[in-house]
């Protein structure tokens, strides 16, 4: 993969020396760190320290505009040509909890999707190193940093336990 | 010192162990007999469009609509498959939400099977509906009729639930997939790498990636827990609003949710029984991951058992005629047949499952999954059916006489959802790659405090 973005690329089998790594990265100074992992792993979240994602937001407010658009979807077009069914009121709320359900599930789901999308994007990981064994059994952590910072950074992560370090431009 | 059992439902293997075992499922050369079995459900699918196109052509004169009963086969293979879809969603999703640690490894290829069951059956109130090329007057939109559908109608409600259940479902499964997709295009080549590396949408596994996307998945499970539990209700209310004996029961939507995951995992033994072998993945979904699937067909085939019982209590105690009429002929009626394979290939097979010597042993199980796919097919046949044939008024019943076009449909409808599943498996994670390895403790340079890795 083309690299742009300048810095050191570490490859860690064990999951305590990745997360201690982080921590010591971040406290010097390092904060615009990638770390990469197969699957999602707590230890090494706790470790990132990111506030919790706003995606919630987004279900949130899709799945209340869902039930908005259900019930009125429903209440204007029966009204918009008027019908008795069944002896029922024009406006019979009990039948049309069913579409307001469905579309506060289907406008949640979708958004949540959309959010996971948009949110993902807006870091942008262009130009920063991937090697596919983070998708297998490696935790990867690239730490973007100056020529003449590369060096301190590599003696820290090898210093806790990284079996791979590699210096991108 | 202290000996711990290893908890079943915890796979043995390393992070490594298994994106090689499980790409090994989609890597692997295909076999002969899998040539076989693709092209067995393409024919099968073909023989589907074959008898839908003459349908098309011909009316619905072909099927074996008279009245009184102008709901049959295709409105009952159409809850039957809705009702396979169903074990996928609980499986995946609230078992989910319930942290139960053994779903990991059948998850995937329920949620699959969910999808294009799901797909088989959305095709079904086309075909019924006869005219099938103006289907798409069931959506509100605005048109030259200045018509709108009729909000009040359970059949509208479904238009809704199935196809938010479709896109739910769909959406679920491909948004799991991403991870393991990307998986497979780090350890392919080729136009293969091309291919999962378009699919994979830039997935890397960066800590900005899994931030979003493990709370996504947890709110996309909590929203698909209570719609699966609405779907098969609403279906249950296609009949149970209707004021036609056998089906006016307020016991119908529990009934339908509980049905409808009874035959979904059956489906789920059927197909994974002879996949795990065929997969070589038996190190992976064990007898253990079988014994549970079981125990959850003994709880929901218990509650159908009860159901059974209940509605002829009803039927008895209401004291309506007519309702006891139904009832009685369900049981010893022209249709007798169809009312006793029901009763005894759901409420009685699924009470042999008590023995542990019968859910351990994968033969008898799937056996027992024939007789409950056979079963809830003819559970929907008799609701269906029977309810229709004996109406109010005696002079008007009637019975049903299925014809070649309906026979066909419903074989091609097998092959249609066949063809889905035998492609998926061949070509993506049939097992959840990165949720198994959420499941696996990561190797730790520094023992903890409480013994070894935690």
């Amino acid at each position: 993969m083309a690299t742009s973005v300048p810095g050191v690329l570490a490859h860690f089998a064990h999951v305590d020396g990745a997360a201690d790594a982080i921590r010591e990265l971040k406290a010097t100074g390092h904060k615009d760190l990638t770390v990469y992992c197969a699957a999602h792993n707590h230890e090494l979240e706790a470790a990132i320290g990111d506030p919790i994602s706003p995606v919630r937001l987004w279900t949130l407010f899709a799945g209340l505009t869902g039930v908005s658009a259900g019930f009125s979807l429903a209440i204007w077009m029966s009204s918009d040509w008027p019908l008795l069914v069944g002896g029922k009121p024009i406006t019979a709320i009990p039948s049309f909890v069913v579409i307001g359900f469905e579309l506060t599930i289907l406008f949640g789901s979708l958004a949540t999707v959309i959010a996971v999308i948009v949110l993902s994007a807006m870091k942008s990981l262009k130009g920063r190193p991937y090697h596919p064994k983070f998708s297998d059994d490696h935790i990867g952590v690239f730490v973007p940093c100056r020529a003449d910072q590369a060096a301190a950074v590599e003696q820290l992560l090898t210093g806790h336990g990284s079996v791979e370090v590699t210096r991108d431009a | 010192m202290a000996v711990i059992a290893h908890d079943p439902s915890r796979p043995t293997q390393t992070h490594g162990e298994v994106t090689r075992d499980v790409l090994a499922t989609i890597t692997s050369k295909p076999t002969k007999g899998y040539y076989i079995l693709l092209g067995t459900m393409a024919f099968l699918t073909a023989v589907l469009l074959g008898t839908v196109t003459m349908l098309l052509k011909e009316g619905l004169g072909l099927a074996g609509y008279a009245p009184p009963i102008m709901w049959s086969v295709y409105i009952t293979t159409f809850v039957f498959w809705v009702g396979i879809g169903h074990a996928g969603t609980l499986i995946s999703a609230i078992l989910f939400l319930f942290r139960s640690p053994w779903r990991t490894a059948v998850y995937r290829a329920t949620e699959a099977m969910t999808v294009f069951a799901v797909m088989t059956a959305a095709l079904f109130p086309i075909i019924h509906i006869g005219r099938q090329w103006i289907f798409y007057w069931l959506i509100p939109y605005p048109n030259a009729r200045y018509l709108w559908p009729n909000f009040k109608s359970p059949l509208l409600w479904d238009v809704f639930a199935i196809s938010t259940y479709l896109t739910v479902s769909s959406t679920f499964l491909m948004v799991g997939l991403i991870p393991d997709i990307a998986a497979v295009r780090d350890h392919v080549s080729g136009w293969r790498k091309k291919l999962y590396g378009a699919l994979s949408l830039g997935w890397t596994g960066a800590d900005s990636q899994w931030r979003h996307y493990s709370r996504a998945y947890l709110y996309l499970a909590a929203l698909a827990t209570p719609l699966v539990l609405s779907v098969h209700s609403v279906v249950s209310w296609d009949f149970a609003v209707s004021i036609v004996p056998g089906w006016h029961g307020t016991i119908f939507a529990p009934y339908f949710v509980a049905g409808a995951i009874y035959s979904g995992i059956g489906m789920v033994l059927t197909l994974m029984i002879p996949l795990r072998k065929v997969l070589k993945v038996e190190h992976m979904i064990t007898d253990y991951h079988f014994d549970n699937l079981s125990k959850l067909t003994l709880f929901t085939g218990t509650i159908l058992f009860y159901a059974y019982g209940m509605e002829y209590f009803v039927a008895w105690y209401s004291g309506s005629t007519f309702e006891q009429t139904t009832f009685w002929r369900r049981a010893f009626g022209p249709a007798w047949w169809a009312g006793w394979a029901m009763i005894i290939c759901n409420a009685f097979v699924s009470q042999l499952l008590w023995f542990k010597k019968i859910r351990t042993n994968l033969t008898s199980l799937f056996i027992i999954s024939i007789f409950i796919n056979l079963g809830m097919w003819f559970e929907r046949y008799v609701i269906v059916t029977s309810s229709l044939a004996n109406d109010y008024i005696p002079y008007a019943w009637g019975q049903i006489n299925p014809t070649w076009a309906d026979w066909l449909i419903l074989l091609g409808s097998f092959g249609w959802f066949g063809l889905w599943f035998t492609l998926f498996y061949k070509n993506f994670p049939i097992v959840a790659i990165q949720e198994i390895k959420e499941m696996i403790p990561m190797p730790r340079r520094k023992v903890s405090s409480h013994g070894g890795a935690h």
